[in-house]
């Protein structure tokens, strides 16, 4: 550090500040919607039965933390969401490698992926409901409509668009196939699966909060849809904010991995 | 048997894709002696690539025949160093023998004796994003090296680098050539890099290729290719084989 020029130090310390800034900014922003929030339903000017306001929010979250049962409902919506994910990256990467693998059922199934990726899947919902049965399954199933076809076309598209000298490269040492994924096509696309991996949970975010909505009896989605039929706005917005708050984790926590595998 | 290693007796390659067939290689022969450092100079498009992967194994031939004497070990290098980013320069070096399973503790060792012996031990865990391209395209020389073949397939190496750049290079794999004592097949575009590095040109006629013309390069002083560059009698078969190509633009 010390080697540095005093010129370099400003400049460092310069970026430091800018960062600092726009943090402190966006800090601001959130707080001021909040004390508006707050001032339009005490002065009266919009209505708390319709709209909520902060303080009632806060007031239903430390009612709802002291009841076991909203754990549940997040805990659930959690599991729903890390087993959707789960499978369907596993699914994703089996289906992906596959077509990799093998030209002919690729393109055998292109067409049938990319009908099936852009078929809008909440129609699907009352079939799967009909199919699978009012419960946990159909919501992984709903899920694992919303993610898996998106995962699966994205991963193969890198797969196929891999680097073609490293291929050659390899081929000209007398690789096998096997070889050639381990050691380039996967290697080479550990960016490109990792940004994978996020469109794919927040898909399956998605995916199961759907789900929630059209069958369940328990998770965010159920208390959403609960509170709107008993006209609790409260519950309805103090919902969405936990999902908010777990879909960011959940975007840092996969954030994080990513910068430390590079 | 005479000291010819490799044997290339009437071969024939057509590619064919929906628009039609294209006949790259026309009933070409060529004998390749060992230890000889061989430069195949040709319009470009004539197939000289073409060839160069048929030997490498890459492609199919059509027809003809190619001959190894006994059990030959064939190096691949292409015009772009492909080195992994995500590999150190050593594994980079390693990733033939990684692929023969032959990653021991041994080959290791003679690989870093290579890096050692040619300037670049000291950037052996550093990544390929922190070398110039001339050292990129050495290391890449040296993954080739580090499977020990006995035939380098070198596919217009250096044309991606600066004029500056190849003539050092030259003179390094001259040097490396001769020092580990391989045969080479080099394709090149460049006739001064073709007759100041091989002992042998062949030129090849525009596609469908076959073998138009052979020089035996005999210079007064065989030197390293910079000082051949200066010989008298370059510019005389700079002349020749610059009239053979019969460039037409
Ligand atoms: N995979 C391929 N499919 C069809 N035609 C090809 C293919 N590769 C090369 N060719 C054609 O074969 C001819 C020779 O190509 P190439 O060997 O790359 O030439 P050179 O290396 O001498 O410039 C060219 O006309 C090229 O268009
Ligand atoms: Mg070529």
């Amino acid at each position: 550090m010390s080697t540095y020029s005093l010129e370099h130090v400003k400049y460092l310390k310069e970026l430091k500040r800018k960062k600092c800034q726009i943090y402190v900014t966006q800090i601001l922003i959130i707080i001021i919607i909040f004390l508006i929030w707050e001032l339009l339903s005490r002065l009266n000017i919009i209505n708390t039965f319709l709209f909520s306001s902060p303080s009632n929010i806060l007031k239903t979250i430390s009612s709802l933390l002291n009841q076991n049962h909203f754990f549940n409902h997040v805990w659930i919506t959690l599991y729903e969401i890390i087993l959707s994910s789960l499978i369907s990256l596993l699914l994703g990467f089996l289906i992906a490698t596959f077509l990799w693998w093998n030209s002919f059922w690729r393109k055998v199934f292109e067409p049938f992926l990319t009908i099936l990726n852009s078929l809008p899947k909440v129609a699907l919902g009352p079939l799967i409901i009909i199919w699978v049965g009012a419960s946990i399954n159909s919501i992984i199933v709903m899920s694992l409509m919303i993610s898996l076809f998106i995962t699966i076309i994205n991963l193969y598209n890198y797969f196929i668009n891999t680097n073609q000298n490293y291929i050659i490269l390899l081929k000209s040492m007398k690789a096998t196939k096997y070889q050639i994924y381990k050691k380039v096509i996967l290697k080479a696309n550990l960016k490109n699966i990792m940004s994978t991996i996020k469109i794919n949970v927040s898909m399956s975010f998605i995916g199961v909060i759907m789900g929630e909505l059209l069958v369940s009896k328990q998770g965010l989605g159920y208390l959403i849809m609960y509170g709107s039929n008993v006209f609790n706005i409260n519950l309805v917005i103090t919902s969405v904010f936990v999902l908010g708050l777990i879909s960011s984790i959940l975007y840092y926590l996969i954030e994080f991995i990513e910068k430390r595998i590079n | 048997m005479d000291n010819t290693i490799l044997k290339i007796k009437n071969l024939s390659k057509i590619y064919h894709d929906i628009k039609g067939e294209t006949l790259a290689i026309d009933n070409l022969n060529l004998d390749i002696k060992d230890k000889e450092i061989i430069a195949i100079v040709g319009p470009s498009g004539c197939g000289k690539s073409t060839l160069l992967s048929i030997l490498a194994g890459l492609e199919d031939k059509s027809s003809g025949e190619i001959l190894f004497n006994g059990k030959q070990k064939l190096g691949y290098m292409l015009q772009t160093d492909s080195l992994f980013p995500w590999r150190t320069i050593l594994d980079n070096c390693c990733l033939g023998l990684e692929i023969n399973h032959i990653n021991t503790k041994e080959n290791r060792n003679k690989v870093l004796n290579l890096l050692k012996k040619y300037g670049l031990f000291e950037f052996k865990d550093k990544y390929p994003n922190n070398l110039s391209g001339g050292m990129k395209q050495r290391v890449a020389l040296i993954r080739t090296l580090a499977t020990n073949p006995d035939i380098l397939l070198l596919d217009e190496p250096y044309s991606a680098l600066d004029y500056q750049t190849r003539l050092a290079l030259s003179d390094d794999l001259y040097k490396i050539i001769k020092q580990e004592g391989k045969t080479v097949i080099l394709i090149t575009h460049d006739l001064a890099e073709a007759i100041s590095l091989a002992s042998r040109i062949i030129v090849l006629t525009k596609r469908p290729c076959q073998v138009k013309k052979i020089y035996n390069v005999k210079l007064d002083k065989q030197s390293c290719p910079t000082e051949n560059r200066k010989d008298s009698k370059f510019n005389e078969y700079y002349d020749k084989i610059w009239r053979d190509l019969d460039v037409n633009l």
